[in-house]
């Protein structure tokens, strides 16, 4: 078996030092070693968006590198995004416009919709549709995330107050 | 009471979990002392299986079994059946694991237990199997020539069942005096599920009780237990418990009894440690059962009013290599008893040729027989009506079953319950302006640009029932529901459903019926379901059938304990139950209100019993099972509008619009959301989707860069209404919207590109309609369009 290798990762303000084998992929390290679970995999040709996470700030699928690449560097996971109570505008337009049905696809669409809301907030219907092109869901026929998504964008524009229950 | 829920477009209570990264998948789950299955599969579609040497795998450090097929059979574990037997039906045995032959890439010859993910799978590697390639056969009309390689020895012309309804010599009749016919040759195409969630199992043996817990990936756990039990295993039934936590998906794929469920509870034992076993996506691509794939003849016959007066279909439907469940069902019952549609036809046959071959096993899709039967039916219509020099519309206007002919009787089957398909049809073109479409299409075709129009109308039949009639058509299963409704002492009710929701938002909808059924706070309501150790029995969901059959059940349980919440507040009001009445969340006497108990004061006196009716039973629950009269008969009209590039072949959808009518909507959000994703799905058969298979039996669209599933910005936003045409036999009216989109969208979409490429002269292509595709056929016409320029 290959020799481990140290890292140092801080997931959503965590600091974690863990030996892993080089061969690990940064999904599998946070599922299986972080028992961070709300990353999902949904393929192995690094096609399907489901395991979208940040790394210090940018989407990244992260089925597509290895933990020891994201060494040193600082990750947020769905669960680092908002909580019960405490939602992110965009998981708030995920609940508000039911953009989603069975959550499989969801954790990473949502990483996704943020980091596109980060570098273009008030995005057209065809910019959302484009920005999500690396994500696949195959319950939602996409209509209602790009509600979603146009609902989080108003919201971070104080267009829209405070939702009714959460 | 507040306001009725039922209508409400409440947002679902399952979402928080899941936009917080909280649900909880079965590969989202470790147990102590967990250990991991990987599979040795067949990379030949068909091969004699001589040797296997598992011993470098079994010695590869971390490696705890290496189990075989042999192995499995001769520990007594029995083959996988199916659920559905038709007369003279071949069954050839399917084990979890073959040890004789491979019969397609991805059946499992081995599996390797051991204590990471990662050494199991490399482990797998180091299993030697030592193959004798055989020919191989992928496409239902090659299994069927004389010749052909057989996939069962024992099934040597690969005929696994003939299957035929209506009468042949009227429709012989009919088309011999037909003032004109039209006849297609359709390709089916073969799709590939994908749910995202990639299927997983967990398995755990408790040596102590003897007792096996299974978690999986399903839509459907009762008959996993089953099957398991009764057919497969031997396990009594007491003693496996089968749990679908969260599922990311189903669309039929997790419906069937897979091998890798049976591999992952023998493992559990034998090495009486908890096993996990979670798909690649390569994997599924191969193993979850596939959908479609027919070869079609069909036929249409009119008289010279321009009345349809017989549809004749022959079809061939690919079995693949082994059994699912419902697969026999797919191609016959749902498939040919749906050949009348929304029309009047008198006379229908359809014969069905369904053989094996050498690829994956096919099961029930996300409509299951029901597209196969409205994209034929709607391709002949069209292709009928440019015959006629008709409008396809006022066509289908002049064929359409009018809305005083309820109950019809179709000539295949089916008795349609009830139904209003003109009045649907009208709501949508008008919506959609149909008149200035048609105009816009004409301007635009004087510049060159090739805009498409599909209308059709449908009719699906769902909820499968009553269970004496599906059991006499074949079914190994009944087709009822059933329902537990508990009432807690403080007030608080847990709603216990066999239906199973992996998307479709039950534990919403359901608490909302309940909460106003019972007339209190939708948060004192919980839907529990997926799991075969609390509640009394289940189907599952498939076949639309979770809301008409499910919840019908639910509302006749909680109808019990209202009756009974009756008596007891009787009692305690010192008045007769006849005289309470339910109102405004209390019961209270007829006339009197201030004499009144909440529902909280008799759920408590009901677990009390302290002053309580001699002649009563304590407690407050009620079990129903409910088994419906007849299908249920969701319609509707969709329409497509879509434009065709011909210097590139793209096919671009303009707009898309539906009306459904599934009887009064329970959830306006949830269902429409069901259409939106049953649209994409349709759309992707029609324009992008298809598991292409070489000769050889090799699968050429094995993975998402060459399978292509719809993205975001291959859709436009849907536009989307009702028309409500309640169902008569059921409590609420209710009828099922989880398949409608899918059930009409490829019809929607293929004839709104078959309707672009008519200034070419093309009549008909087969789907998916990709721009290599569309352009090669362009490029094989003269375009009249040209010429006329
Ligand atoms: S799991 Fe990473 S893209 Fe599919
Ligand atoms: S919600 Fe199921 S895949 Fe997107």
């Amino acid at each position: 078996m290959p020799d481990k290798v140290q890292i140092k990762v801080t997931v959503n303000g965590v600091e974690h030092h863990n030996e892993v084998e080089p061969r690990l992929l940064l999904v599998h390290y946070l599922r299986e070693t972080l028992g961070l679970t709300g990353t999902h995999v949904g393929c192995d040709t690094s096609q399907c968006g489901a395991c979208t996470v940040h790394l210090d700030g940018q989407a990244v699928k992260s089925c597509t590198m290895f933990a020891v690449q994201a060494d040193g560097c600082n990750l947020t996971t769905i669960e680092g995004l908002g909580s019960a109570g405490n939602l992110h505008p965009v998981q708030e337009g995920f609940w508000e416009m039911h953009g989603l049905q069975c959550g499989f696809c969801t954790p990473g669409m949502i990483m996704a919709a943020v980091d596109l809301l980060n570098k273009n907030p008030q995005p057209s219907e065809a910019e959302i549709r484009h920005a999500l092109e690396g994500n696949l869901c195959r319950c939602t026929g996409y209509h209602n995330i790009v509600r979603a998504v146009q609902y989080a964008a108003d919201k971070m524009a104080g267009k829209i107050g405070a939702a009714a229950d959460d | 009471m507040a306001d009725k829920l039922f209508g409400k477009a409440m947002k679902r209570v399952e979402d928080p979990r899941f936009i917080t990264g909280t649900g909880n998948y079965t590969d989202d789950m470790t147990l102590p002392g967990m250990v991991h299955a990987a599979m040795v599969r067949s990379p030949y579609a068909h091969a004699r299986i001589k040797k296997i040497d598992v011993s470098k795998a079994r010695s590869y450090p971390g490696v705890l079994a290496v189990i075989t097929g042999q192995e499995m059979k001769d520990a007594g574990i029995n083959g996988i059946p199916t659920g559905w037997l038709h007369p003279g039906i071949k069954t050839p045995p399917h084990y979890a694991i073959t040890f004789d032959k491979a019969r397609h890439v991805g059946d499992i010859v081995a599996a390797v237990i051991a204590e990471t993910r990662q050494i199991a799978e490399d482990a797998a590697e180091l299993v030697e199997v030592d193959y004798e390639p055989l020919p191989a056969v992928a496409l239902g009309s090659d299994a069927l020539k004389p010749g052909a390689p057989a996939v069962h020895d024992d099934v040597p012309d690969n005929v696994c069942f003939t299957w035929s309804i209506g009468d042949k010599a009227a429709v012989d009749a009919a088309f011999a005096s037909a003032h004109k016919t039209v006849k297609l040759n359709l390709r089916n195409n073969r799709l590939v599920p994908n749910a995202m969630e990639p299927r997983a199992s967990l398995a755990q043996y408790l040596k102590a009780s003897d007792e096996y817990t299974l978690w999986t990936t399903s839509q459907n756990p009762h008959i996993h237990r089953l099957l398991i039990a009764a057919f497969i295993m031997g396990i009594p039934e007491h003693k496996l418990r089968v749990i679908a936590p969260d599922v990311g998906g189903g669309f039929g794929s997790k419906i069937y009894q897979y091998p890798e469920e049976i591999i992952v509870l023998y493992a559990a034992k034998k090495l009486n440690r908890p096993v996990k076993w979670t798909a690649r996506r390569s994997e599924s691509f191969v193993t979850d059962s596939h959908g479609r794939d027919h070869e079609t003849v069909a036929e249409m016959a009119v008289d010279q009013s321009g009345k349809i007066t017989a549809v004749r279909v022959d079809t061939i439907a690919n079995m693949g290599a082994y059994l699912t469940t419902f697969a026999p069902a797919v191609p016959t019952y749902l498939y040919g008893c749906l050949l009348a549609g929304t029309y009047t036809t008198p006379h229908i046959y359809c014969h069905v040729t369904a053989p094996f071959t050498h690829t994956t096993p096919v099961d029930a899709y996300r409509g299951a027989g029901r597209p196969e039967a409205t994209y034929l039916l709607e391709r002949l219509v069209d292709v009928m009506a440019h015959e006629l020099g008709m409008d396809p519309v006022e066509f289908r206007r002049k064929n359409l079953i009018p809305p005083d002919a309820f109950p019809y009787q179709t000539p295949v089957a089916l008795q349609y319950d009830s139904g209003n398909y003109e009045a649907n049809l009208d709501k949508a073109l008008e919506l959609v302006n149909y008149k200035a479409l048609r105009q816009q299409q004409e301007e635009w075709r004087k510049q060159g640009r090739y805009m498409g129009i599909g209308v059709i109308t449908f009719i699906e039949a769902c909820g499968l029932a009553p269970s004496a009639l599906v059991g006499s058509l074949g079914a190994q299963a009944g087709q009822w529901e059933s329902a537990l409704v508990r009432v807690m002492p403080t007030g608080k009710v847990e709603v216990f459903t066999g239906t199973h929701s992996h998307g479709q938002g039950h534990e919403t909808a359901f608490a909302q019926v309940v909460a106003d059924e019972l007339q209190i706070p939708v948060e004192d309501v919980v839907l529990v379901h997926g799991d075969t150790g609390r509640m009394p029995y289940g189907w599952g969901s498939y076949g639309s059938r979770s809301a008409p059959t499910g919840l019908s059940a639910i509302v006749l349980a909680t109808r019990k304990i209202i009756d009974k919440a009756k008596k007891i507040a009787a009692h305690l009001l010192e008045a007769s139950p006849d005289d309470i009445v339910h109102e405004d969340g209390k019961f209270m006497v007829k006339g009197v209100p201030d004499k009144a108990k909440t529902f909280f004061d008799i759920a408590l006196m009901a677990h009390l019993a302290h002053n309580y009716p001699a002649d009563l039973e304590p407690g407050l629950e009620a079990t129903h099972f409910y088994d419906p009269k007849n299908f249920v008969f969701p319609f509707g009209t969709h329409i497509a509008v879509v434009e065709v590039d011909p210097d590139t072949g793209k096919v671009k959808l303009l707009r898309y619009l539906s009306v459904d009518d599934c009887g009064p909507v329970i959830n306006p959000l949830i269902a429409d959301g069901q259409v939106h994703g049953g649209v994409a799905q349709g759309l992707g058969q029609a324009l992008l989707e298809e598991a292409v298979y070489d000769k050889e039996g090799q699968i050429l669209s094995g993975n998402f860069l060459e399978y292509t599933l719809p993205r975001a910005d291959d859709m436009v936003q849907i536009e989307h209404d009702h028309t409500v045409t309640p169902c008569p036999h059921n409590p609420l009216g209710i009828k099922g919207i989880g398949e409608a989109g899918t059930i009409a969208s490829t019809a929607a979409v293929a004839n709104a590109v078959m309707d672009a490429l008519r200034p070419f002269g093309i009549v008909h292509l087969d789907m998916p309609y990709t721009p290599e595709k569309v352009w090669r056929a362009i490029q094989a016409t003269k375009p009249l369009s040209q010429a006329a320029d």
